[in-house]
């Protein structure tokens, strides 16, 4: 007998998940994903003529409760209007009820792929960039996405990105605050992967988790357990693009070893304190993050400023030229 | 610092140096030290701020450094033209390292220094 890959088997779950969109303007065309609140098809929209993605709530997920986060989801993800944020379409009903939004369809690599086709650090680093920049004006917007990952981060072809799946995402509010999920407990993913958002109680993603969110501690949540997900995600883009013999330089390291401190208080206060430690990295400044010794400063030093360096060196090599061509 | 001042002050700097060389590629002109020294500060100034006030206006390594060396190299072609008190011409001793000094100003003021910055008009 053979035995199908966890793969397949999500795929067939999808298959049968299908959903009945009578009635509304859209066709489905394939299954495409699983997400922490919902499932996600690729779909047809007659109307403008085009394929979009479009998120419905799980069969099992059908209550009043699961309704109202995905509609809050839709909501949330409309206020964040940005380049680095997957659009919302259009919201509505089936007819069984369920709840759906629709978004554009993102044609792209997930950023571990894209890390692994792509080489070379400073590239990687520019896309974290705008990884950054995407999440720090969600923030802005009192949005904590609490699930970044490289499943959930889309790079297109062009190196533009995108942040997709704000399911289970935490609404900080000014006298409070509100979840579009349950609080977090931690609980082991359930087929064992080290990637999967779980669902009803368990939310996030075990290995990008924030200490805190794993622990279940609700409160203690916000920008910095987002800022700690992208250290984890800065420490695999480095990783990738560094390979297993040269290293993460100590700079870089330092800076996500930071991010990705146990404790809030440790970590860069706003994701914008980590961008711009990481434009400090790429433009051969120094970092707060590592305190670097006399050597490995001049050494800096003398690398970003080599050219003037080489220009100074060549005139006084000229000078001396100069002078042995006159005691000739 | 803007770019002008940035290449006032680098040109009057290796102007100085420059003319100081003057002791080692050629002692005999050790009496006449005072005014070489003054004569290429003079130069290094006037060849910094034109280098600065190009490179405020166009945003290009290639030619700001070509511009260095071009304005490098006229300047110390006017002051070689000066023949020293037995009549002989410095060309090379002047002309050479007044055009690299133009050429590093030129690398300096686009790579470094602030750009002016835009003024509404009244």
């Amino acid at each position: 007998m053979t035995r199908l890959s966890g793969d397949a088997i999500r795929r067939l779950q999808g298959v049968v998940e299908l959903p009945d969109l009578s009635g509304t303007r859209y066709e489905p065309i394939e299954f495409v994903a699983r997400g922490g609140m919902g499932v996600v098809f690729r779909v047809r929209d007659r109307d403008l003529d085009r394929d979009v993605a479009l998120k419905v709530l799980s069969t099992v997920q059908m209550n009043e409760d699961a309704r109202a986060r995905m509609l809050t989801e839709a909501r949330v993800l409309a206020r964040l209007e940005h380049p680095g944020i997957v659009p919302v379409h259009d919201v509505g009903a089936l007819p069984d009820g369920r709840v759906f939004y629709t978004m554009k369809f993102v044609r792209g690599s997930r950023l571990d792929e894209y890390a692994a086709a792509r080489r070379d650090l400073n590239d990687l680093l520019r896309v974290f960039l705008r990884i950054c920049e995407a999440v720090a004006f969600a923030h802005a917007e009192r949005v904590v996405h609490r699930d970044l990952k490289p499943g959930n981060i889309m790079v297109g072809a062009f190196g533009e990105v995108l942040v997709m799946d704000w399911g289970v995402a935490k609404i900080l509010g000014a006298g409070g605050e509100a979840a579009l999920a349950p609080p977090v407990r931690p609980v082991d993913p359930p087929d064992g992967t080290p990637e999967t958002t779980a669902t009803g109680s368990i939310l996030g993603t075990p290995g990008y988790m924030a200490p805190e969110q794993a622990r279940g501690e609700p409160a203690l949540v916000d920008a910095r357990s987002d800022v700690f997900a992208l250290g984890v995600l800065l420490r695999l883009l480095a990783e990738s693009a560094a390979g297993a013999e040269r290293g993460v330089p100590r700079r870089l390291r330092a800076i996500h070893a930071r991010a990705g401190a146990a404790e809030p208080a440790g970590r860069y206060a706003s994701v914008g304190a980590l961008a711009d430690e990481v434009i400090r990295y790429l433009t051969g400044r120094s970092v707060n993050a590592y305190r670097e010794p006399w050597f490995e400063r001049t050494a800096r030093l003398a690398g970003r400023h080599r050219t003037a360096i080489a220009l100074v060196l060549m005139y006084l090599l000229m000078r001396i030229l100069v002078f042995l061509a006159d005691r000739l | 610092m803007n770019k002008p001042v940035l290449g006032l002050v680098v040109g009057g700097v290796l102007g100085v140096f420059d003319g100081l060389s003057a002791l080692v590629s050629a002692p005999e002109t050790q009496p006449q030290i005072v005014g070489i020294v003054i004569g290429s500060t003079f130069k290094g100034i006037i060849a910094g701020l034109l280098i600065g006030w190009f490179a405020s206006r166009v945003r290009s390594m290639a030619k700001g450094v070509v511009f260095g060396l071009i304005v490098g190299l006229v300047l110390a072609f006017l002051v070689a033209m000066m023949p020293g008190e037995n009549g002989e011409h410095y060309w090379m001793q002047i002309m050479l390292p007044g055009s690299v000094v133009g050429l590093i100003v030129g690398y300096a003021t686009q790579r470094y220094g602030a750009a002016a910055s835009a003024r509404s008009r009244a």
